[in-house]
């Protein structure tokens, strides 16, 4: 066809590849700026689509933040847990301390509490509540306890769940000792713990999974109710030579605005959260002597978020259009 | 500049739109293509534009193929070819300005060229103090105007106009027909859709006759 004139690829060989660039640059720039500004215009309906984006996100983070807390407690306790080791009952209490003393200079040892039986016998009525039955008693039953306290190594059961390493040594040695009639490391609570925590890390997972596809239907949904009322516009555009990318533009800006607003909306949901259990959180674990507080409410979270809100309504308003550009092909 | 060889146009549902029409158009030339609603005529000028694809014989534009353009390449044709609607087509939340404007800014121009040749444009169809309208608040005649600025902006070598007279009286038909050759003066080759057969008589140009998608008479040259 001879044009009467052809600028853009008269000026080709003149513009250069920077020009060229920035131009592209530009386009960009004012697509995105300008499917913003077309989302504030509807700030109601903006509004609702992006807490509810928001809301599904925050749920598996949520739940996801809990677990990582959980498992942090735990590998604290685990560094605490002590062994219990009951004497034989005619260990007395002499004997007894000595071999406290003994055991405390065990290189994987901490400390070592001993528990004299008349202790154990008092603790025993405080506690269980049976204290006119322990009355009625001849003898005391109960055998003196040492409390070991294991050294504070590298954090067993942190990595491997339910598997401590030197603790079960520790526990088999103290077993052996000839005065001894067992030893107890009490690890089966922590391992059940940490079974729930698995399950809830498990859940955490498939609930992503699915109100990330939730989240990725929506954004499409939107994008195809948008493109509806803009019909006209994509046709005349098309008419006058617009290629599916500059159709598909600022879908694809809108929906990364979706995805976007709603991981911020995600992360604010997480903190507001975080704020109305902090107090709480710290007073339990004030009472459990622990200094433990709600992890994850931090940056990388935030970024999470945002980013995987992004990449959702990217991929949810591409699959939107694709799927209209197909129906119109001339 | 346009050469149709035996096209036929038919419709999944049976239409037959266009049957064996062979015909061509010198580059520079003013068409009218005239007929019944149904003829053809706006088949005819939808072949050119591309925006549907013979389903039979070929159909050259410019030395280019249409049949064999690949659907990546079809943006790029449409940009060469400027189109006015009966409805005129205007988006009715854009100004006259962006209305004008959209070709360009699809076609990538830069802020500063774009502004320069929308007012070129407007002020080619004596609506340059309307930019800031917004369409629904033109008249009908103005309106169309807009469409042809909207058509000839990005300097197009094929105009088509798709009955651009339709709803107007017969001073401002006039007008806009005027308006067309203008365009047709400095090169660009022009193809109206129009049933006025008293006005595009009084043009003065080759006029085709469709009848059910036949190529009817052709007043330049004798029919094959």
């Amino acid at each position: 066809m001879t044009r009467r004139a052809r600028p853009a690829r008269a000026r080709a060989p003149a513009r250069g590849l920077l020009e060229h660039f920035s131009a592209w640059l530009t386009r960009h720039a004012q697509v995105a700026v300008s499917s913003l500004g077309q989302l504030t215009r509807t700030p109601g309906a903006t509004s609702m689509t992006t807490l509810l984006i928001g809301i599904a996100l925050a749920l598996p983070a949520s739940l996801h933040v809990s677990v990582e807390s959980v498992r942090a407690v735990m590998a604290a306790w685990d560094r605490s847990t002590q062994v219990s080791v009951f004497l034989k009952t005619e260990v007395d209490d002499r004997k007894a301390a000595a071999l406290g003393e003994a055991v405390s200079r065990w290189p994987e040892v901490d400390a070592v509490h001993v528990l004299t039986r008349a202790e154990a016998l008092a603790e025993y009525r405080t506690f269980s509540g049976m204290g006119e039955l322990v009355d009625s008693l001849d003898a005391n039953p109960l055998p003196a306890v040492l409390l070991v306290q294991p050294h504070p190594g590298p954090t067993p059961g942190s990595g491997s769940p339910g598997t401590p390493g030197a603790p079960g040594a520790l526990v088999d040695r103290l077993a052996a000792l000839p005065e001894a009639d067992g030893a107890q490391f009490d690890l089966e609570w922590v391992r059940r713990l940490q079974a729930i925590a698995g399950l809830g890390e498990r859940t955490a997972t498939v609930l992503a999974g699915a109100l990330g596809l939730a989240v990725l239907l929506v954004i499409a949904n939107t994008t195809r109710m948008t493109i509806q009322g803009r019909r006209d516009e994509i046709e005349i555009s098309k008419l006058f030579g617009a290629t599916d990318a500059f159709v598909r533009r600022p879908f694809l800006y809108t929906g990364l605005w979706y995805g976007v607003l709603g991981g911020i909306a995600a992360w604010l949901c997480l903190g507001a959260v975080g704020l109305a259990l902090g107090g709480p959180v710290a007073r339990l674990a004030a009472l459990y002597g622990s200094d433990f507080r709600l992890q994850g409410m931090g940056a990388g979270v935030g970024a999470a978020l945002v980013l995987g809100g992004g990449l959702l309504g990217l991929l949810g308003a591409w699959l939107a259009v694709s799927r209209y550009l197909r129906a119109v092909k001339p | 500049m346009i050469t149709f060889d035996d096209v036929s146009k038919s419709y999944p549902n049976g239409h037959q739109a266009l049957s064996h029409v062979s015909l061509h158009v010198d580059a520079g030339e003013m068409i009218f293509v005239t007929g019944h609603s149904g003829a053809g005529k706006s088949t005819l000028l939808r072949l050119v534009g591309l925006i549907e694809r013979s389903t039979q014989g070929q159909v050259i534009v410019g030395g280019q193929n249409l049949g064999k353009l690949s659907p990546r390449r079809v943006p790029y044709y449409r940009r060469r070819v400027g189109i006015t609607f009966q409805d005129h087509r205007l988006l009715t939340d854009r100004t006259v300005f962006d209305n004008v404007a959209l070709p360009l800014v699809i076609a990538g121009y830069s802020h500063r060229e774009t502004g320069r040749r929308v007012r070129a444009a407007l002020d080619h169809v004596g609506l340059l103090g309307k930019e800031r309208h917004l369409p629904e608040s033109l008249s009908g005649g103005e309106q169309q105007r807009v469409g042809i600025a909207r058509a000839v902006v990005n300097r197009p070598a094929v105009l088509l106009a798709d009955e651009p007279t339709g709803n107007l009286d017969p001073e401002l038909s006039r007008e806009v027909m005027r308006l067309f050759e203008r365009f047709q003066q400095v090169g660009v080759t022009v193809l109206i859709a129009s049933h006025h057969l008293d006005l595009i008589r009084q043009m003065g140009k080759r006029i085709l006759s469709l009848q059910s998608g036949r190529l009817a008479t052709d007043s330049g040259q004798p029919l094959p």
